[in-house]
């Protein structure tokens, strides 16, 4: 052993602590990642106006609260203690709603990020948006809550799509008969985002249902609607989009409507598949071949 | 005038003051409306104007492949640029309110007699920099920022300013390993902020400067230093402090007898001189 130099101890040392790191880093970043990976998502978080799509606003948001005191400051806030608001930040362990099982409730906030809950206070959709316009990072895109007017960029709330109302037909008492219009009062986009449907009610035979029927549209998702709702756990509440909306596909094409039908243009048509079978018609194969003559 | 107790934690005192009014800002800033400090140390504003932002969170967020906007990228700056050129490490002795509570850790282990060099969990002081590491890559294979979402930092300071939570398990976390597993064992050997300072830090000018003629060896330094490596030069050699490891904190200035440690103004950047200690 005398050969050997120190260089070579501290080699092999450089090495085993390497490997050493490495197994370590291996081990955490596994829990910390696993970790991470599960408390990055929320199925029912609702987010501010102008909200990027959940993965990028994960991405951007830097929970700094600035959007939150923003929306606690401003002139309009209806408590004027300014005490409460309708944007909180997510806090470790902060999944207590204020009455357990009478409304949707987000269970994993990711930490530290903005959201609000509708039945506790609704979003009351300022036009000067002051939450968007806060946010330093631009995880809250203002362009996407922004309208054009007169080659200006003009902020407009109701492009907002924080979430979409959506109405449970059988706890709904307007749909019972009952007179209730109250998330149809509560709109701010009354007869835009939400309905009275008129419709004979045939159990009494002389009365009209007065239906709430919510446009997806339109509905801003701001859940007036939800806080307004009469029934004990609301009939009528905010889901985000992503939850609550189905999907066509882009094969369908709305023919009778003219921006939809360009969709078409420059499309080759039907493309038709042509195998040996297909070159005949059909009546030619299925009555001519065996398929006749089995005994 | 120069034994007395005030003196003798002239700067202990003033961080103090700094850290206590810099997060009674930013809590003044969401109780009251004012509007000197809002946000908290991730993002804000000073008086609505000037964006400030913590460069380690925008990293990660780049990591995670996303564009940020203007905003928070020039507050970035400012931060990097302050500290970088100018403060050092500060941030972690003079703004982080974790420093107070490790601090608090390890005041009570020495006070206590917990501590013994010789039943420390050892970790390296370069585990920051494996974490740091990690982070970007775990920021990049998640598509989120990995610390931003388990750092006991941002849990401090957020939930102090916005409401806590179980946050503080995560702050009396650190405490207890802090006091009964390692001294300085999160500030100096863990946290990947404290790892991103260091790193960025190194030309700053303001150093401490040691004068090696004036010093006697009683190693008053050392002992009270949180991050003993960057002293390697005590009684050696009449240098500047120039690791980014050190956190400005001023502790080996206070405790000197001999006036042979001072800050200064380091206006011309200095090779470090490799050394074990």
């Amino acid at each position: 052993m005398a050969d050997k130099s120190p260089v070579d101890k501290e080699r092999r040392k450089f090495f085993i602590r390497t490997l050493q790191g490495l197994g370590l880093a291996a081990l955490g970043g596994s829990i910390w990642g696993g970790y991470v990976a599960e408390a990055k998502y929320d199925e029912l978080v609702l987010r501010p106006p102008g909200a990027l799509p959940e993965e990028e606003f994960i991405k951007k948001c830097i929970k700094c609260g600035l959007c939150v005191e923003a929306c606690r400051y401003r002139e309009n806030n209806p408590d004027e203690t300014k005490k409460t608001a309708t944007l909180r930040l997510g806090a470790p362990g902060d999944h207590k709603p204020k009455q357990e099982n009478m409304y949707n409730y987000p269970k994993e906030v990711p930490l530290g990020t903005p959201y609000f809950v509708p039945r506790e206070i609704p979003c009351y959709m300022c036009e000067d948006i002051p939450c968007a316009v806060a946010c330093p990072t631009g995880a809250l895109d203002t362009n996407t809550v922004s309208s054009v007017k007169d080659g200006k960029k003009v902020l407009d709330i109701n492009k907002a799509r924080m979430g979409v109302a959506v109405v449970d037909l059988e706890h709904c008492i307007a749909y019972w008969g009952l007179q209730c219009d109250a998330c149809y009062r509560a709109c701010p986009l009354i007869d835009k985002a939400i309905k009275l449907e008129l419709k004979r009610n045939p159990r009494t035979g002389k009365h009209a249902f007065l239906l709430p029927v919510v446009y997806p549209d339109v509905c801003t998702g701001c859940g007036l609607c939800e806080h307004a709702c009469v029934t004990e756990k609301p009939a009528i509440f905010v889901l985000p989009r992503d939850v609550a909306l189905g999907r066509v596909g882009k094969h369908y094409v709305k023919g009778w409507e003219k921006k939809d039908e360009s969709r078409l243009k420059g499309s080759k048509g039907i493309q038709k598949t042509i195998t040996p079978r297909s070159e005949k018609r059909p009546e030619e194969y299925l009555n001519t071949e065996d398929l006749l003559n089995e005994e | 005038m120069k034994n007395n107790w005030l003196y003798k934690h002239r700067f202990l005192i003033a961080r103090r003051i700094v850290q206590l009014a810099i997060i009674g800002l930013y809590i003044a800033g969401n109780a009251f409306g004012w509007n000197v400090l809002k946000g908290n140390l991730s993002s804000s504003k000073i008086f609505d104007v000037i964006p400030m932002a913590d460069p380690y969170a925008v990293l990660q967020m780049f990591a995670a492949g996303t564009l940020l906007a203007t905003d928070v990228l020039v507050g970035a700056a400012i931060v990097v640029i302050f500290y970088a050129l100018i403060g050092g490490r500060a941030f972690c002795s003079w703004v982080c309110p974790m420093n107070m509570v490790t601090d608090f850790a390890n005041w009570l282990r020495v006070k206590t007699g917990i501590h013994r060099e010789e039943w420390q969990l050892r970790i390296s002081r370069k585990a920051r920099y494996w974490i740091l590491g990690l982070s970007l890559v775990l920021s990049f294979l998640i598509a989120a920022p990995a610390f931003e979402f388990i750092s006991p930092i941002s849990m401090l300071h957020r939930g102090l300013v916005f409401g806590m939570g179980f946050g503080w398990v995560a702050v009396l976390g650190v405490f207890l390993f802090d006091l009964f597993a390692t001294k300085n064992g999160w500030c100096g050997h863990l946290c990947p902020l404290g790892g991103f300072y260091s790193l960025i830090s190194k030309p700053s000018v303001i150093r401490v400067k040691h004068d090696a003629d004036k010093c006697t060896l009683c190693m008053n330094c050392k002992n009270i230093c949180p991050e003993k490596q960057v002293l390697w030069m005590i009684g050696k050699e009449s240098v500047f402090v120039s690791s980014g490891e050190c956190i400005n904190c001023g502790r080996c200035i206070e405790v000197c007898n001999d006036d042979a440690l001072n800050f200064g103004l380091r206006l011309k950047p200095t090779k470090e001189v490799k050394s074990n200690a």
